[in-house]
């Protein structure tokens, strides 16, 4: 929650609406509030020091990891649990804890990296149809409805497919299908937005309509937008593993949660062990996940609060 | 009303329209040749391959295929499988559509009857034990995939214990388990929503009204509050049916029901691509429908829509 050096310098080249910027941004004080309201939300603070510690795995991973995540281990095949492999080996020897611990890169690359992108199109989009309207609106709103009225994972099946599997293609596929849900929030809000005094007076400042968009439009309709988003982190997640676990998400022999539960299926009579790890492990970071999209929820908009 | 009707009847149409042309470009980029796929390790001159694009219409240009798969989707006729020859498309889908209904249809029934009661009460009883672990377990069970249940209750189940097949649709046992796992994530949806919307209701005038005129607490929360907070829940659950036909393909791989999830499956990786698009735009349809339905639903309800 650090403030952006970009808030608080003047903007010379427009005086006027440098100032109105300063007046209607959400400034310091609003965010140390919501700060301070995020961490009365107790689990949510429990999902976020979660999930800095995946952070910090997934970052210090080949240090870490007593083995190597592609070592394969023909002796050692399908194992159990020992004091030199805490969470056994898998169907043809490799060390699974390690395989879990690598695996945190691609969850989280993926969660954030197709949210990221999801956002990125759909605010855009989003904020144009709900900023000009009419014909712009109509267009923008019917590709909205037409990607949202395909079903989720019929079309990542279908796009993976087409595009080959692949960590890169993963998240570019994800991010660019689930975006619409993001863009209709942000009409919405938008449509309400544009008629607010602040952007009137700012138009009548004279100010341009990109210039309206970016700095008085977008910053106050993100509110419902870091919420839909971190709420969906765990479900992208869920969506990554799916797509791996069916053969068509992160390419083998990659470590990612997904194919290790697509290994464990297939040695689900003789190895039953090595489906439960990485069950455990996709379970706990979409909690995590979705504990911080609570908190942020309460946070953001205390209106909403259960 | 009619005029309402009309702008969204034709602006479901315009979507549909889109959605087709969209499915429709997607398989024509898919990688590979169908043509190799189908004839798989047979030894086949460059010419009777050839013969069999002809035959499937695959050398035509995009245009004249786009324009043959719709007109004889107008008619009905959705052709022949490619990876099941001789199989109509039309009697595929609708016996797999069968399957995954009737595992659907039994998994809501399962949830409601336990999350609609667990809920209110929670609601009803705050900070009880109940409460807390009605909110824990709709918490947990929404963050858990449910194929990896799924893949541990066979274990359990079937592996371990026996008790249970692990595959399947053969008997009425091999319905429990994947209707067991597929209601638990419903089930934690459900019961988080219904226990905010009762505490919604609980908290508004016409409750306190209720209680100041005497009435008992029960009385209270089955003829003013239930009554309120399933409307919510109603919607999500209309919502959630527009996607009833799709939201299993990876629980019917998991436990090989021969539903529309796991024909699908099988259609994209055979590269069936009549079946793939047939099925996708099948799913669409249902979604646009439904959709034309809830939001006809609330003009009815609610006058104001109608003006939008």
């Amino acid at each position: 929650m650090t403030q952006s050096p970009v808030d608080t310098k003047p903007k010379p080249e427009s005086p006027a609406s440098g100032h109105l910027d300063h007046a209607f941004n959400p400034g310091p004080g609003e965010r140390r509030k919501t700060w301070q309201r995020f961490k009365k939300h107790r689990p949510a603070l429990i999902g976020l020091g979660f999930i800095v510690l995946l952070v910090i795995l997934a970052l210090t991973a080949q240090w870490i990891t007593p083995y190597e995540p592609q070592k394969v281990n023909p002796r050692l095949r399908g194992h159990g649990p020992s004091w030199d492999h805490w969470l056994g080996n898998d169907d043809i020897g490799r060390d699974i804890l390690t395989r879990i611990i690598y695996g945190t890169r691609i969850a989280l690359i993926v969660g954030l990296g197709a949210v990221s992108i999801a956002v990125a199109i759909g605010v855009a989009i989003g904020a144009t149809a709900g900023y000009f309207g009419g014909k712009v609106d109509f267009v923008l709103s019917r590709l909205i409805d037409t990607l949202m009225a395909f079903p989720l994972l019929a079309l990542l099946l279908t796009l993976s497919t087409v595009f080959g599997p692949s960590l890169r293609n993963v998240v570019v596929v994800i991010g660019c299908t689930v975006w619409a849900s993001y863009a209709r929030v942000v009409r919405a809000e938008v449509l309400s937005l544009r008629e607010r005094d602040y952007v009137l007076a700012a138009r009548a400042a004279g100010a341009t309509d990109r210039r309206i968009i970016t700095k008085h439009v977008i910053p106050n309709a993100m509110g419902p937008v870091i919420i839909l988003a971190s709420l969906a982190i765990g479900g992208i997640i869920i969506l990554e593993s799916a797509l791996s676990f069916l053969g068509l998400g992160v390419a083998r022999p990659t470590a990612s949660w997904g194919t290790m539960l697509s290994d464990g299926r297939d040695y689900i009579r003789n190895y039953p062990h090595i489906s439960i790890a990485p069950g455990i492990a996709i379970a706990l970071t979409v909690l995590a996940f979705n504990l911080i999209g609570d908190g942020l929820r309460d946070a953001l908009d205390p209106r909403q609060r259960t | 009303m009619a005029a309402y009707l009309i702008k969204r009847l034709s602006q479901g149409v315009l979507v549909l329209f889109l959605v087709s042309l969209l499915t429709f470009f997607v398989m024509y980029f898919m990688p590979g040749d169908p043509a190799r796929t189908m004839v798989g390790q047979a030894r086949v001159t460059e010419e009777q391959l050839d013969a069999i694009r002809d035959k499937w219409g695959l050398n035509d240009p995009w245009y004249e295929r786009y324009g043959d798969w719709i007109g004889n989707l107008v008619t009905g006729d959705l052709g022949t499988s490619m990876m099941r020859p001789g199989q109509g498309i039309g009697d595929m889908i609708t016996d797999a559509a069968g399957m995954t209904l009737q595992l659907n249809v039994l998994a809501y029934s399962l949830a409601l009857a336990i999350a609609l009661p667990v809920g209110i009460f929670a609601a009803t009883k705050r900070n009880s034990f109940l409460d807390y672990f009605s909110t824990f377990g709709s918490t947990v069970g929404i963050a858990v995939p449910n194929y990896w249940i799924g893949i541990m209750a066979i274990v359990l189940f079937s592996v371990k214990l026996g008790w249970l097949p692990a595959y399947g649709a053969d008997s009425w046992k091999s319905y429990i388990l994947p209707v067991v796992v597929l209601s638990i994530e419903e089930m934690a949806t459900i019961m988080r929503l219904i226990r905010g919307t009762t505490i919604e209701v609980l908290n508004q005038d016409f409750v306190t009204t209720a209680r100041a005129k005497g009435l008992a607490q029960n009385v209270v929360v089955m003829r003013h509050v239930v009554r309120n907070a399933l409307l919510p829940v109603i919607t999500m659950i209309g919502y959630r049916i527009a996607f009833i036909l799709s939201g299993t393909i990876v629980l019917e791989t998991v436990f090989s029901w021969p539903g529309l999830g796991q024909l699908f499956f099988d259609a994209i990786t055979n590269q069936d691509l009549q079946v793939v698009q047939a099925i996708v735009l099948l799913l669409t349809t249902v979604v646009v429908i439904m959709n034309i339905v809830t939001d006809l639903t609330y003009a009815v309800i609610d006058p104001r829509v109608r003006v939008r």
